[in-house]
């Protein structure tokens, strides 16, 4: 396979200039994880209101397919439902292990990742900020939960 | 003439068939291996010395009586002595086989260090350390009480020693550190730790995973008490290799595995066990793998261990300048009298994954990530580096290809 179609402009893009890229101090879910394959580390932070991702940043540093992937999904998920967010979370992984054809309208950007499927390694890459999302977004639900208790 | 002449690297190209593949992106690119200290690519007498023995010779070793198994054992300790006497072990029975440098470090973890250590006790160990020579002592200590120290990393990016002094206590009892880094390079003066463990009373164990494949070792000389051994690193089959251990050491451990093969007599309550090596080895060992690793202790022999030292010095020397002309940072030693050819590298704030990405479409291939090393990575401030490693089938026009190749990266991901 050719070069450039793992790195899209798209993605080179998003990895040179990362969006969402930040604290962010209102925070109300927040988690960190690393990838020990290659040490890179992400952390999403995300305010949750009314189970709905009201703001969603991420900071950390990495390959570019795991920094455009973070970019890339701080945007795909800002404002949807914590359900629907964790539903494209899933979806997500489905599309990098080749399971699923994506809904073009619901990834935007993100289906410009679509080469890494062909590059087992590097998918971890493409898939660790989703994952922290996901921990972050079940554990800021459940801290929501104990309070309303 | 160098005496780096004395190597040809375009004859000992022709012993490798797996550089005649074609690689890349359009599989049309030579192959140009440059992680050989992650893995050592096999010349075609190891690769027909795996073939013939189980073509010809495979039985299981020291219990048939009938004559296949006869010479599968005779070819089994043939290669043990082979082994030995490349790293100038007085008595083969003092190389024990197993798959490497992980399993023969866990060994004297398990079988001499909880034996010896009460708690309170220290384990010397550094901060560059492989993680196969680290968290084996980390469950040692845990189980025993005893605590590890760490020689630091110095500005030059080798093992400062100037504190040796002051690590080394009378509570010291090991000493477990890397012949040769496999991220930074830098060799280790083995003897002058040695002498200084043997003052305080403490044993040597030398990872020598990256250092037996790449200089001559003579464990005499080096007066070291255990040397891990990686067969897989230096030219022979994974899975080969062992530990040497002085022999009144490894007769004072204990076993590690039990089972089959490694008993003298089996009660139902109690067993009593064979004399070293073979106490070590139950069950049925990598016999093919051990017998290939001996032609390639002849094939390097053949070739002569300065040469290949002389080789590398060489090669790595042309790297380190070429990588730091295109504005790479090189990790560890610049000065190839004290460090190997293992050569990690920071290029232009691309992450190395994306830098092995692109290397792997015109067929370079380098090593991208935390090298097994993550301690060290949070010390040298990088999540991860690439790394270029050489052995005696590179050539400086490889150099030269992944110099290029990095050329290609910075293209894409420039600012």
């Amino acid at each position: 396979m050719a070069l450039e179609e793992l790195y899209k402009e798209v993605i080179l893009d998003h990895y040179k200039s990362p969006r969402n890229k930040h604290e962010l101090p209102s925070a109300t879910a927040t988690c960190t994880k690393n990838n020990p394959l290659c040490g890179d580390e992400i952390t999403v932070e995300a305010r949750v209101e009314d189970g709905r991702v009201a703001e969603v940043a991420f900071q950390g540093s990495g390959c570019s397919i795991s920094q455009a992937s973070a970019s890339m999904m701080t945007e795909a998920v800002a404002g949807k439902d914590v359900r629907d967010a964790v539903a494209l979370a899933g979806e997500f992984r489905s599309f990098m292990q080749g399971a699923a054809e994506p809904d073009e309208d619901a990834f935007g950007d993100l289906i410009a990742l679509k080469g890494v499927a062909k590059y087992p390694v590097r998918i971890k890459c493409a898939v660790l900020a989703w994952d922290v999302l996901q921990d972050a977004l079940a554990a800021g639900t459940e801290a929501a939960a104990d309070v309303s208790r | 003439m160098s005496r780096a002449a004395a190597l040809d690297v375009e004859r000992v190209r022709k012993d490798f068939p797996i550089l005649e593949r074609r690689v890349g992106s359009n599989d049309d690119r030579s192959l140009v291996y440059l992680d050989s200290a992650a893995t050592s690519q096999k010349p075609r007498v190891v690769i027909d010395a795996l073939t013939e023995y189980y073509e010809r010779h495979n039985a299981n070793i020291h219990r048939g009586v009938y004559s296949l198994a006869e010479e599968a054992t005779a070819m089994y300790e043939a290669a043990r002595a082979k082994l030995a006497g490349f790293i100038g072990a007085p008595d083969p029975a003092c190389v024990v086989f197993n798959r490497g440098t992980t399993e023969s470090v866990n060994l004297v973890a398990y079988g001499y260090a909880r034996k010896v250590l009460r708690e309170g006790d220290e384990i010397l160990l550094s901060v560059i350390e492989h993680h196969s020579n680290l968290v084996p002592w980390q469950f040692a200590a845990e189980a025993t009480g005893a605590r590890l120290r760490f020689i630091p990393l110095g500005e030059d990016g080798s093992l400062d020693l100037t504190g040796l002094d002051g690590l080394l206590t009378d509570r010291t009892k090991v000493v477990a550190v890397t012949g040769m880094s496999n991220v930074l390079g830098a060799l280790t003066p083995i003897r002058r730790l040695a002498d200084a463990a043997h003052a305080v009373g403490a044993v040597l164990l030398v990872d020598g995973a990256q250092l037996v494949p790449h200089t001559k070792v003579d464990v005499d000389a080096f007066d070291v008490d255990f040397l891990t051994i990686s067969g897989h690193k230096m030219l022979g089959p994974t899975a080969s290799g062992g530990l040497y251990g002085k022999r009144e050491l490894l007769e004072r451990m204990d076993p590690f595995l039990g089972g089959g093969e490694m008993i003298m007599r089996v009660e139902l309550e109690t067993s009593t066990f064979k004399e070293i090596p073979w106490k070590f080895e139950a069950g049925t060992m990598n016999i093919a793998e051990e017998i290939g690793l001996a032609v390639a202790v002849d094939y390097l022999s053949d070739l002569g261990m300065e040469a290949v030292r002389e080789h590398e010095k060489e090669i790595t020397a042309y790297a380190i300048r070429r990588l730091t002309e295109i504005g790479a940072k090189v990790f560890g030693p610049h000065d190839v009298e004290r460090r190997g050819g293992a050569v990690s590298f920071w290029f232009k704030d691309i992450h190395p994954h994306d830098l092995a990405q692109v290397l792997d479409t015109f067929g370079v291939c380098i090593r991208a990530g935390h090298h097994c090393a993550q301690p060290l990575m949070r010390l040298l401030g990088v999540p991860a580096t690439a790394r270029a490693s050489f052995y005696v089938y590179n050539s400086l026009d490889e150099v030269d290809a992944l110099v290029a190749a990095l050329g290609e990266a910075e293209a894409i991901f420039g600012a």
